[in-house]
């Protein structure tokens, strides 16, 4: 069995805001071994970005409470200190981030950029850091990298850019890489290529991967298990085959319904999740997707564990509907064609 | 890059152009009334006003007396022998402006130089503290120091600071007022201008400080600042290579004009108050006696530096920006 390398156990993030309090997650748990690639799905609001954040300690400040552990290797970083969190971040656990025209500072050439990750963790020379960032870049497909490590931001485009990210990101050979959103800013043609790379230097560096995106096709890429979030929950846990083949959740199947997808009749419109998420502050009662639901009844009035109720094992979800009710129901959801209350 | 100098040197040519033309129409051309009967003196005889009026050229029609006007400072500013009516000559004293510019450099640039090192490495350490503890009581007693510094008039504070501190005690902390040059005595120098550096400097640090805290802020929020914690720097490494270099780009600009408007004779409350016999002060004088041509030749002095300084700071920015470098 592969090395356990995180461990997340009932996380909860709240931040104090001047309206009350965010409640922006609100028990978490999952764990990542090596070599696996863990795909967290959810809509803007969900969480997913937080919880990853608060693993790396980035969502610190005075007015956020953390609560349950985030095991790294048995270690606890939710109260390690911030000296040694600096020493994880970038080190042992990097993150690359959505939007690769910000993220890079634009008054630093790329390898300079490159190569400040590298030494914040390594006692290197200059030169052999810069020859460490011209081949980390030539591994992330970037041409002629002994001539673009001199470059600046914005003279990459940004697929380029976003694979310099990879590149920082995997300087110090992390043994988790966290990607939030990494293709949601770029070209449908770019994300396939930056997906690919992703998992191929997955392997490559023998590490990894939590894979945070809004979209569910991006994940059936790559990932091995998938975690569907809302409003700070996990609502549906499992291997990718259980989420596609078998979805429990209405939630997941509003998501899996919302692909356009080439093997079924073109619908006349794209089907959509009705409503919008909830307020994190002011959180419904019982089942949180209960509001959008079109199968809700009474009994989601209280709010579901996370339990598994199906044959697969290591399958999670939160709803009430029995099995029977779900087989039937999610078809004709995820087809996009009914909206009938169970 | 070579094009882009030659682009803007010859703008800079242009604007000062631009600018001579405009101040010699709203100081000579519109002001009206005869300066030679201003210059003849009371009750004067006709043929004498004449007389003046002729030797002057004021009877030339107004864009020969634009030309003569800008070749006489012209030959103020080459250095060589020159006629009477071959410079620049103030109507009440008769000096030549162009060299009374020359004699208040001196005073002008030791106050401003001194002033500005000031000015802006204190800005930087008030930006910086209030920036780093936002919202905080430290930053809240800063913020009204600087709003006080900002809006105490200069002519106010120097009288103040000159009074409570030069003149009123038995044993003054600082000399009196005056210029003392450097070559004459460095120590008596610096004693000398520094009521007049600090009282210059507290208008902009004030408002540096401001302008910086509201930079880093933004700064502090950026995509970038987050990829360089996440890459595990230690937070000093994030504030002064990717929160505070990218904060102070914008504070080039106001620098490079603040500094070159102070220079160019834009000091005349502080040179006046504290009798430093710089170029604001000659203009506060001359303007008191509504002289028109060190009007007009301070105003051009001052445009002179607001072009080079501006132009300055286009090539200090490109250098700063990476990405405004024209290619």
């Amino acid at each position: 069995m592969a090395e356990r390398l995180l461990e997340v156990k009932d996380l909860k993030v709240q931040f104090a805001t001047e309206d009350g309090i965010v409640r922006a997650v609100d028990g978490v748990d999952f764990t990542l071994d090596r070599g696996e690639v863990l795909g967290i799905v959810g809509e803007s609001g969900s969480g997913k970005s937080v919880t990853s954040m608060t693993i790396l300690g980035l969502t610190r400040g005075t007015n956020a409470r953390f609560e349950g552990e985030v095991l790294y290797k048995g270690q606890d970083l939710i109260t390690q200190s911030e000296s040694r969190l600096r020493d994880v971040r970038g080190a042992e656990i990097a993150m690359i981030f959505q939007d690769p025209m910000t993220s890079l500072n634009p008054v630093y050439k790329v390898g300079a950029q490159i190569c400040e990750a590298i030494r914040a963790h390594e006692d290197i020379s200059s030169r052999n850091a810069r020859q460490r960032a011209v081949e980390l870049l030539r591994q992330v497909g970037i041409p002629n990298p002994q001539q673009r490590v001199d470059d600046f931001p914005h003279q990459f485009s940004g697929g380029m850019r976003q694979r310099a990210m990879i590149a920082m990101a995997l300087s110090c050979n992390p043994d988790v890489l966290i990607a939030d959103e990494p293709t949601t800013a770029l070209d449908v043609t770019i994300q396939a290529q930056i997906l690919e790379l992703i998992d191929k230097l997955k392997d490559d560096f023998d590490s990894a991967v939590i894979l945070i995106t809004h979209d569910l096709g991006v994940v059936a890429e790559v990932a091995d298990e998938i975690l569907v979030m809302y409003a700070g929950r996990v609502v549906e846990h499992g291997g990718k085959r259980d989420i596609f083949y078998d979805p429990q959740h209405p939630y997941t199947w509003g998501l899996l319904g919302s692909i356009p997808r080439l093997d079924r009749p073109k619908p006349e419109r794209l089907h959509s999740i009705q409503g919008s998420p909830p307020s994190l502050i002011n959180l419904p009662r019982g089942c949180k997707f209960r509001p959008r639901c079109p199968h809700a009844f009474e009994k989601c009035q209280e709010e579901p564990a996370l339990e598994n109720r199906v044959d697969t094992k290591g399958h999670l979800d939160r709803c009430w509907l029995t099995l029977d009710q779900k087989r039937r129901l999610r078809e004709t959801t995820i087809a996009g064609e009914a909206q009938e209350v169970a | 890059m070579l094009a882009f100098v030659i682009r803007r040197l010859i703008g800079m040519v242009a604007v000062l152009f631009g600018v001579s033309v405009l101040v010699y129409i709203v100081f000579i051309l519109i002001p009206g009334g005869d300066p030679a009967e201003r210059m003849a003196g009371k009750n004067p005889l006709p043929a004498n006003v004449a007389n003046i009026r002729h030797q002057w050229g004021f009877d030339k029609p107004f864009y020969v007396q634009y030309v003569r006007m800008m070749e006489k400072a012209g030959n103020g500013v080459v250095p060589g022998k020159h006629g009477e009516f071959d410079v620049l000559r103030s109507f009440d004293t008769r000096q030549d402006v162009v060299r009374e510019i020359k004699k208040g450099i001196p005073a002008t640039m030791s106050l401003c130089i001194g002033a500005a090192i000031i000015w802006l490495f204190l800005g930087i350490v008030v930006g910086v503290i209030s920036a780093v503890n936002a919202g905080k009581a430290l930053d809240r007693v800063i913020t009204t120091l600087a709003l006080i510094g900002v809006s105490m008039p200069v002519f106010w504070l120097g009288i103040v600071m000159r009074y409570f501190l030069a003149e009123k005690p038995a044993h003054p902390l600082f000399p009196d007022g005056e210029y003392v040059p450097l070559t004459q005595d460095p120590v008596q120098w610096a004693y000398h201008l520094v009521l007049p550096w600090f009282c210059l400097a507290v208008l902009f640090i004030g408002f540096y400080g401001r302008v910086l805290r509201s930079n880093m802020l933004d700064a502090m929020n950026e995509d970038y600042v987050r990829t360089a914690k996440s890459k595990g720097l230690s937070p000093g490494r994030v504030l002064r290579k990717h929160v505070l270099r990218n904060s102070l780009i914008p504070l080039v600009t106001l620098f490079g004009l603040d500094f070159a408007a102070v220079l160019g004779g834009g000091a005349i409350l502080t040179e006046t108050v504290f009798d430093l016999k710089g170029v604001g002060w000659y203009a506060a004088q001359s303007v008191g006696s509504l002289d028109l041509p060190p009007i007009m030749g301070v105003t051009l002095y001052g445009a002179f530096f607001i072009v080079v300084f501006s132009a300055l700071v286009d090539f200090v920015y490109a250098w700063l920006d990476p990405r405004i470098r024209p290619t």
